[in-house]
């Protein structure tokens, strides 16, 4: 690969030691996420107790993929050379009950409306790693 | 007898630089002018000096402060979370410190080099001194996404907003018109003499769409800040007439955070203003109808509607008609940081809103309200009332 082709990739994540599952399934192409082992309740962004019951029991489970646009936007200024524009930002409320901010493709400007639903697929990044990103759901969310 | 008491804290002295695009000079000299100013303001001596206080993304420690001004010795030193949003909490902290006992006289302080050094406009993508402590993470779940900037981060929850109550950009353009107005016959605002009409706003570029404009920005700026906190005894021989505090608070709701708040359940509802609000508010037994000025934080102008609504100023949805109705005129029933606030005079990341609270209770402000007994400073994570002695 040559240094402008690498320049021009999207950044990698920074992981912490709390979030390390997240992105570690990603770069295998699994959407991950953390909920309790007592209650069962979910939780984004990840973090070492359960805020429901205390428990730091967790259980790392694959999610469903599948949730709607919550909020959106697209950033104009400033333009980074590691992306495309326009280029759409959303939050996503996933079937699970979290929110998670990340980005819509495959969708017209005129048709990025909140409440649409969506589906994951993943996106490589600088460092051979992945990122999930969003697109029209093909069939609607529960 | 507890060992610490101390008395009702008071502001007694304000300092600020004047406010550029390009200060020639060093965050810590702009920060050693700010205070010496303040105890000018007071009529007080670097010596008096036993406490310093300031919030993240301040590059100025208080060993080089004390070491530069002569300073004999520090009995308290904080520096609270939250950036700018945080920043009336660094008068919550100077309260608690002098009310305690702790220490007598406590500076709170902001310098920065803004736009001459390091932006907060520009895309953020590594771990600095713009990013580390402030209770947001941008940097691990925005930035792989191409969401860089306080103005994308923040386009995304009012975008939310605008959905939920039919608002588009133009509905935001009457605050920028009026803090440009304020900051036109301020001669301490960069953008004095320069007002700007509906369709400037309308007409500057999108910085994120379909959110806002270049004119919803507040501006980015050099300058320092200082506010001298002392109690009420020994205020009653220094050269001001003091400004009360009747209380300042800190909020950190939960799934609340900084600049990058995404998760709390309805981002139409600005959670930290509630409990801010409802924590001055009931403490001090007054009501919005008791303010006479409101120095609401205005990173960008979405801010003003959710300061309102959180705040009690009206009802969730109602910002909109509310401004258009001239409440937030010089004139008004809640006028707007009568100095153009952070889009007008400067973003010296919200300190210089607290300067001119204290100017509009001592009556000596450029756009000076009438009879103002209490004004509101309210910066989303943190907030205070301050009212005339
Ligand atoms: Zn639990």
């Amino acid at each position: 690969m040559s240094n402008e082709e690498f320049r021009m990739e999207r950044p990698q994540p920074l992981p912490s030691r709390n979030s390390a599952f997240y992105w570690e399934g990603a770069e295998r192409g699994e959407f991950l996420g953390q909920r309790c082992g007592d209650c069962k309740t979910f939780r984004h962004p990840p973090r070492p107790m359960c805020p429901k019951c205390q428990s730091v029991h967790q259980e790392i489970i694959p999610l469903s993929g599948r949730g709607v646009v919550y909020s959106y936007m697209f950033p104009v200024h400033p333009q980074m050379p590691m992306f495309e524009y326009p280029l759409c930002c959303v939050l996503v409320d996933l079937d699970e009950g979290i929110r998670i901010f990340s980005n819509l493709y495959e969708c017209d400007r005129a048709d990025v409306k909140i409440g649409i639903p969506v589906e994951v697929f993943f996106e490589k990044t600088k460092g051979d790693k992945a990122v999930p990103v969003f697109r029209p759901a093909k069939e609607a969310s529960k | 007898m507890s060992i610490r008491s101390g008395g009702k804290a008071v502001i007694a002295g304000i300092g600020q630089t004047e406010f550029s695009k390009n200060s020639g000079r060093s965050e810590l000299q702009l920060c050693c002018e700010a205070i010496k100013l303040s105890l000018d303001d007071a009529g007080l001596v670097p010596a008096d000096i036993d406490g310093l206080t300031t919030f993240t993304i301040d590059n100025n420690e208080d060993v080089d402060i004390v070491r530069s001004m002569g300073i004999k010795n520090l009995r308290f030193s904080s520096r609270s979370p939250h950036g700018g949003g945080g920043s009336i909490g660094t008068i919550a902290h100077a309260m608690a410190a002098v009310e305690s006992g702790l220490a007598n006289v406590v500076v709170c302080y902001r310098a920065m080099n803004e736009r001459s050094e390091a932006r907060f406009g520009i895309a953020h993508m590594e771990p600095n001194s713009n990013s580390t402590g402030s209770g947001s993470g941008f940097l691990e779940w925005s930035m792989p996404y191409g969401a860089m900037t306080p103005a994308a981060w923040t386009g995304v929850q009012a975008q939310r907003y605008m959905d939920r109550y039919g608002l588009t950009n133009a509905d935001f353009a009457p605050i920028s018109v009026q803090l440009r107005s304020n900051a036109s016959t301020n001669p301490l605002a960069w953008y004095f003499e320069k007002p700007i009409t509906i369709d400037d706003h309308q007409n500057s570029r999108w910085i994120v769409d379909p959110v806002f404009r270049l004119l919803d920005c507040c501006q980015e700026s050099d300058g320092g800040v200082a506010i001298l906190v002392t109690t009420e005894e020994r205020a009653k021989d220094l050269r001001q007439i003091p400004v009360r505090i009747d209380h300042a608070t800190q909020s950190v709701p939960f799934e609340t955070e900084t600049v990058t708040n995404f998760y709390h359940s309805d981002l139409t509802v600005f959670d930290s203003g509630v409990h801010s609000g409802a924590e001055l508010f009931g403490r001090t037994g007054l009501t919005p109808a008791d303010i006479q000025v409101g120095m609401l934080y205005d990173h960008f102008t979405i801010a003003v509607f959710w300061h309102l609504e959180s705040m009690g100023f009206c009802k969730p949805g109602e910002a909109s008609d509310f401004i258009k109705d001239g409440h937030l005129a010089l004139d008004g029933s809640i006028p707007l940081s009568p100095n153009g606030g952070l889009i007008g005079e400067a973003y010296i990341h919200g300190m210089n809103l607290a300067t001119e609270a204290v100017r509009q209770i001592r009556g000596t402000a450029s756009n000076q309200v009438d009879n103002v007994e209490h004004a509101l400073l309210a910066a989303g994570m943190s907030g205070a009332i301050l009212g005339r002695c």
